[in-house]
């Protein structure tokens, strides 16, 4: 299923830099960045779970947050896109 | 049931891989072509020259993903293995088997029928599909052949015989060969097999296809455990992965010669996308094996039911089927290998 991950981290001290950095770092583990602070995910239940915990041990649950939107199997219908940035689609073929 | 992840083919070739965090990078001149979570694939074929970095080789050893490099033909060149996964138990009843002479029979038969039997089931649908248009009767006449052969090779007593058999099958499967191509005849007409370097645009096409239906092969036997190199039916050599090409027979009609034949009559793939080299061979040209690359992915997306297993799977996953399928006989789960027979 493809998963839609976006979060807002505080960065007004060192420490929320460095959460935001954690957090992005998790977020491009796991999928592509389709805008600053925006991941799309193709993940199974499982692997949804294991960033997740990922997640929620680095975030500070009183000063950031974290919106996971499940767009499920049948994404395509769900995503339009406009304007610059290129994207990939995770299943179709993947040439380079 | 394993899910059919995607494979990424990188055919730049001044390409170089690279590992950052869980990404594979696609690098081209100090750009970044491409960045990819390693989950969400299932393996790489690389088909350029300068290679990967050893960290994302490391990398997908560990994680069990298939990253091979092939030559810009689609020629087999390296293959990166980790550890041995599976269990010894698994591999030393398989050895066992493969020394087994009546054994290694028993798989390679109900192999081998299921190879004619699907060699024949092309040929059906040809003749259903296009009856106006092919010889139905040189068809229907070596449709029965290949059906006997099929009952022969079941009850066959020796791997010589089975050996022959399959043999005059396939001369007989391939000389209709050609009356199945329906489109593009100018540049497409197949006179014959011709290997190393292939020839003609078809046979271009067919070892193409064959090559990246072995890499499969190889991949879902070593992920179910069994060594891929030690077979029931073909003569084992140095660097050959015997079993992945036993295996490999039960696909070639339905799979790959199917494929390269639907890639010809829709006129997906034209004389345009080859190029001949000096000696000879014949070779895809970048965007043909591009293009090719996204019709070999779209196929193997596609649906079937499984006729032993009654369940949908995907043309990608059916080595992986097989291979457990195997793995189950080989551990005695099994009375019998049930190969895959296309209908």
């Amino acid at each position: 299923m493809l998963v839609l991950i976006t979060y807002d981290v505080n960065t007004q001290d060192a420490q929320g830099s460095r959460r935001l950095r954690k957090v992005s770092k998790v977020c491009v583990n796991y999928g592509q960045r389709v805008q600053n602070s925006v991941f799309e995910c193709l993940l199974s239940p499982a692997e949804l779970c294991v960033v997740k915990s990922q997640l929620f041990s680095i975030l500070d649950g009183t000063k950031d947050s974290l919106r996971i939107y499940n767009l499920g199997n049948s994404y395509k219908t769900r995503i339009e896109h406009y304007g610059a940035k290129q994207t990939y689609s995770p299943e179709e073929p993947m040439i380079f | 049931m394993k899910k059919l992840l995607n494979t990424l083919y990188v055919t730049t070739e001044n390409a170089y891989l690279a590992l950052d965090g869980e990404n594979v990078v696609i690098q081209c001149e100090g750009e970044t072509l491409g960045r990819l979570p390693i989950h969400m694939i299932d393996g790489i074929m690389a088909f350029g020259y300068i290679g990967a970095s050893p960290a994302l080789m490391g990398k997908c050893a560990e994680m069990n993903k298939s990253l091979v490099f092939l030559k810009p033909s689609g020629r087999f060149l390296a293959k990166v293995t980790g550890k041995s996964y599976g269990n010894i138990l698994l591999r030393r009843s398989q050895y066992r088997i493969c020394d087994h002479e009546e054994q290694s029979l028993a798989i390679a038969r109900n192999i081998i029928s299921a190879k004619l039997a699907n060699s024949n089931a092309v040929l059906s649908r040809a003749m259903r599909d296009h009856a106006l248009r092919i010889d139905t009767e040189k068809f229907a006449r070596i449709g029965e052949a290949l059906q006997k052969g099929k009952v022969n090779a079941y009850h066959a007593q020796s791997a010589e015989s089975l050996r022959g058999l399959e043999g005059e099958c396939a001369n007989l499967y391939f000389s209709v060969f050609d009356d199945m191509i329906l489109q593009q005849k100018e540049d497409f007409s197949y006179r014959g097999r011709s290997r190393r370097p292939p020839m003609d645009y078809v046979n271009a096409m067919l070892s193409f296809s064959y090559s990246l239906l072995t890499s499969m092969c190889v991949s879902a036997l070593e992920s179910v455990g069994l060594d891929a190199y030690a077979g029931v039916f073909h003569t084992e050599r140095p660097g050959r992965c015997s079993l992945a090409l036993d295996i490999l027979e039960e696909f070639r009609a339905p799979f790959a010669d199917r494929f390269v034949l639907t890639a010809i009559n829709k006129k997906s793939i034209c004389g345009k996308d080859f190029v001949e080299k000096e000696n000879g061979g014949i070779l895809l040209t970048e965007d043909g094996r591009k293009k090719f690359l996204t019709l070999w992915q779209q196929k193997k997306k596609e649906e079937l039911m499984h006729p032993f297993l009654q369940e949908k799977v995907e043309w990608g996953l059916l080595p992986y089927v097989q291979a457990m399928l195997l793995a189950k006989y080989i551990r005695g789960d099994l009375d019998e290998y049930p190969p895959f027979i296309w209908r």
